[in-house]
């Protein structure tokens, strides 16, 4: 399996994504913003970070970039395509996922590990998870708090295109374990052919039992088989 | 021509940073003060003397890159 990591300037889990890929066996290629040609890729991964500072609104400039021209006519032939925190607001601001990442309700940075219940498992990202099972994650971000407007967000919901929901470690779903305010608690979605997958917390962070955890790697597993 | 461009978030959505600014000058003493929301201003300076065509470009620069129209609504405030 190839696959390929889009670094901009102020990425900054790009190199743990290329970790936990190599983990599995990928061969990732590195590939700079300002290139015009991917690599024969069977994963397209935009990784965490602060591109350009978060200038404008977290991941517009980005999404302007000669290579997500590439990125996004291999995402309209179905190339999985994963985008984590930084690289979930990149994707919004293509149009590949739609609605909006706003500042966290708190107004504060969140840095912690969260759970999260897997709503959906009929795709590429989690079938070798269990649905409404309860994985931990990190997350680490100022702008997660995802917004949609009331018709897509019944066409999310109907048509199981919520990845994942925060929720508390056994699974309850509450405005309590909402961390960041997003609406239905969502903190991932899928587009309409579940070949991209957006979302804020980082499976790259959770790729080894002895360093807090593994849940990160079912993800990533997923991907594999 | 220069080009006046006021980006807000749209009424539906939720303004946290606009309500901890209002429930501050609330505090400070200006109890009259009832809702308050913040936006982005823009200054755009084009090589271009048509008005309608500056409008028609600014429109543009809006729904492509400057304006998410999911959350934000914009108003072209002046054109000189």
């Amino acid at each position: 399996m190839n696959s390929s990591i889009i670094v901009f300037p102020g990425s900054n889990c790009d190199r743990d994504m290329q970790v936990a890929l190599e983990k599995l066996q990928f061969k990732n290629t590195m590939v700079w913003h300002k290139d015009s040609v991917l690599p024969k890729s069977d994963l397209i991964v935009i990784p965490g970070g602060f591109s350009y500072g978060d200038y404008l609104r977290s991941g517009a400039i980005a999404s302007k970039s000669n290579i997500l021209k590439e990125v996004i006519k291999l995402a309209n032939t179905g190339v999985p395509i994963l985008g984590v925190c930084n690289g979930f607001q990149i994707l919004i601001e293509t149009g590949l996922l739609k609605g909006a990442l706003l500042r966290n309700r708190s107004l504060k940075f969140i840095s912690t590990d969260v759970f999260l219940k897997v709503e959906n498992t009929e795709n590429k990202f989690c079938s070798k998870l269990k649905k409404n099972q309860v994985i931990k994650l990190n997350i680490a971000h100022n702008e997660g708090n995802y917004f949609t407007d009331k018709e897509h967000l019944k066409e999310i919901e109907n048509n199981g295109l919520v990845a994942f929901r925060y929720c508390d470690a056994n699974g309850t779903v509450s405005e309590k374990t909402n961390i960041n305010g997003s609406i239905n608690s969502i903190a991932g979605i899928f587009n309409s052919n579940k070949n991209i997958l957006g979302m804020m917390p980082h499976p790259e962070r959770m790729i080894n039992k002895d360093i807090h955890g593994d849940d990160g790697l079912s993800i990533f597993l997923s991907l594999i088989s | 021509m220069i080009i006046s461009l006021v980006v807000t978030l749209k009424k539906s959505v939720l303004d946290p940073q606009g309500k901890t600014i209002q429930s501050t000058l609330n505090n400070m003493g200006y109890k009259s003060l009832s809702n308050l929301r913040q936006g982005k201003y823009f200054t755009i300076e084009l090589n271009e003397t048509d008005k309608s065509k500056a409008e028609n470009i600014v429109k543009e620069m809006c729904e492509k890159l400057l304006v998410n129209q999911v959350i934000e609504d914009y108003k072209i405030d002046s054109i000189k």
